[in-house]
């Protein structure tokens, strides 16, 4: 497969303390990826520099070789909050990159269904669950039809339940669109469910502290022995990083 | 227990008592009703001098003799004053409430000016305004206009400036225009800080207004307030003030349905 996605970030600072140092991660395509590390090691300021909201580092990021410059229509990001507009109903923010009207577009009941909302299209926010939400937040990041799809934490708000079926939601719509997935998350379980690769960034800013390959074939079964062996080993390499 | 018991169990008790249950505007007229019953009575018995404070039973009749002699014509007059200035100056407010919330350089060159200018009592521009405008009908509007005019300028600044930064990152993912993002995501967001400056200006608009017309008036609720002042009428008085606590009042429950009904999408807090 070939790289999709190339992040080189030389640094990343807030005011003098640095987050990021000569990291270097290169996303395939079709690959679902997940970031983890401890609190405050940088996933999160990773993931809002791919997304083009943050150009205040040194370093670049490639999509197809290119460099990006801010904002790209081929990579959406669901935040850890659903983060839906208020005073907007469920189809309308789906349909927001399409402005007023855009809630009649054919692909907004079909995202409605695909994420299992149907019947909410005229729901305002607060109306919904929380996993509710979250769903709507996947069907607005995969409006706009894009090629990558980046989650902060993105089920870390719901109850353990409504976690295990947004991951499958997430796993299935990955694989129905063949998106390429960077995924932060603190959850060892997700991340062996979902990804292909499980990258551990350090505690320091620096390259990441490990990489590790997910053998098994998606779709992947919940906590399968074959694993346990790779769970214990990220498990020790979080205590020795000091993470967990 | 299985569900037979359970069920008769329910049937055979007794239902709860019933609890003193009052319609919610009810509890709204309970105080002043309390209070014209205190004041009636006190009145009555002597111990409250009546040209200081009128009954409750003479104030009403005073306000049904001066409905029969022209008091629609006051009402409208201040009604009229009010909503002409207060439209004016809430309009300026949200002009420039804007431009101070959507930019920084707006921000600094306007933002500590108004704060000063906030500052002034209403009594301190009414010499200046007289000067300038004379004793027509203009320096009433624009004295009712500067009333309402700062409390709907902070809440539209500080409402835009204080929209969630969440909000804001997830609407930059459709690289939205200034503009776009102003109109889409920062004045909906700023909606209910605006609609507390509407609120507060409306009132403060009917404050001004009776400064106004205390000064300079042939006609208004402001002109009974200072007619009943000169001529020893208490009841004209306080016929005047209650006149103005309802309009004030009625002003208020009409922005507060506007609100609710733009506001629908609100989460917010609502006690039982």
């Amino acid at each position: 497969m070939t790289t999709l996605l190339d992040i080189n970030v030389h640094e990343k600072s807030y005011g003098p303390r640095r987050v990021l140092h000569n990291l270097q991660l290169q996303l395939r395509q079709g690959e679902i990826v997940s970031l983890i590390g401890a609190s405050g090691c940088g996933k999160s300021s990773l993931l809002s520099i791919v997304a083009g909201l943050d150009a205040d580092f040194r370093g670049k990021v490639l999509l197809d070789g290119l460099p990006l410059d801010g904002v790209h229509a081929d990579i959406g990001l669901i935040f850890q909050e659903p983060r839906l507009f208020p005073w907007l109903t469920v189809a309308q923010n789906i349909a927001f990159g399409l402005g007023a009207g855009g809630e009649h577009d054919p692909r907004v009941a079909a995202l409605l269904e695909e994420v299992g909302l149907q019947g909410h299209a005229a729901s305002l926010p607060k109306q919904l669950s929380g996993g509710q939400a979250q769903r709507a937040a996947i069907a607005r990041g995969m409006f706009g039809q894009p090629r990558i799809l980046l989650l902060d934490e993105p089920f870390s708000a719901v109850d353990a339940f409504t976690r295990m079926k947004l991951q499958e939601l997430l796993a299935t719509v990955a694989a129905r669109h063949g998106l390429t997935v960077l995924l932060v998350t603190h959850d060892i379980d997700e991340a062996l469910y979902l990804s292909d690769r499980i990258v551990m960034l350090d505690t320091r800013a620096g390259p990441p502290r490990g990489h590790y390959d997910v053998t098994q074939p998606r779709p992947h079964t919940r906590a399968p022995a074959a694993q346990a062996a790779l769970k214990d080993s990220i498990l020790a390499e979080l205590h020795a990083a000091h993470a967990i | 227990m299985n569900k037979q018991t359970l069920a008769a169990t329910t049937a055979a008790s007794p239902s709860p008592p019933s609890k003193l249950r009052l319609p919610r505007a009810a509890w709204g007229l309970l105080l002043p009703l309390l209070a014209l019953l205190a004041a009636e009575v006190g009145v009555r018995s002597g111990a409250i001098p009546d040209n200081l404070l009128p009954a409750p039973s003479e104030i009403a009749t005073t306000i049904a003799e001066l409905a029969r002699h022209g008091l629609a014509g006051h009402v409208l007059a201040s009604t009229v004053r009010v909503a002409i200035g207060f439209a004016g100056g809430a309009l300026l407010a949200i002009v420039l409430g804007a431009a101070v919330g959507l930019n920084r350089t707006a921000e600094a060159l306007l933002d500590p000016t108004f704060q000063a200018l906030r500052a002034i009592p209403s009594l301190a521009w009414v010499p200046l305004l007289l000067l300038w405008l004379g004793i027509d009908e203009a320096p009433k509007l624009v004295l009712i206009g500067i009333g309402a005019f700062f409390p709907v300028y902070m809440g539209v600044a500080s409402g835009i400036r204080d929209v969630d930064r969440k909000l804001i990152d997830a609407a930059r993912l459709y690289r939205l225009s200034r503009f776009a993002l102003a109109r889409r995501v920062l004045l909906p967001a700023a909606l209910p800080a605006i609609f507390t400056g509407l609120r507060n200006g409306l009132s403060l608009a009917w404050m001004f207004m009776v400064a106004a017309e205390l000064i300079a008036a042939s006609q208004g609720l402001g002109y009974l307030l200072s007619d009943g002042r000169e001529t020893s009428r208490a009841d004209i008085v306080l016929a005047a003030i209650v006149l103005l606590a309802l309009l004030g009042k009625a002003s208020d429950s009409l922005m507060r349905r506007l609100e609710n009904r733009l506001l629908a999408w609100r989460d917010s807090y609502a006690p039982s």
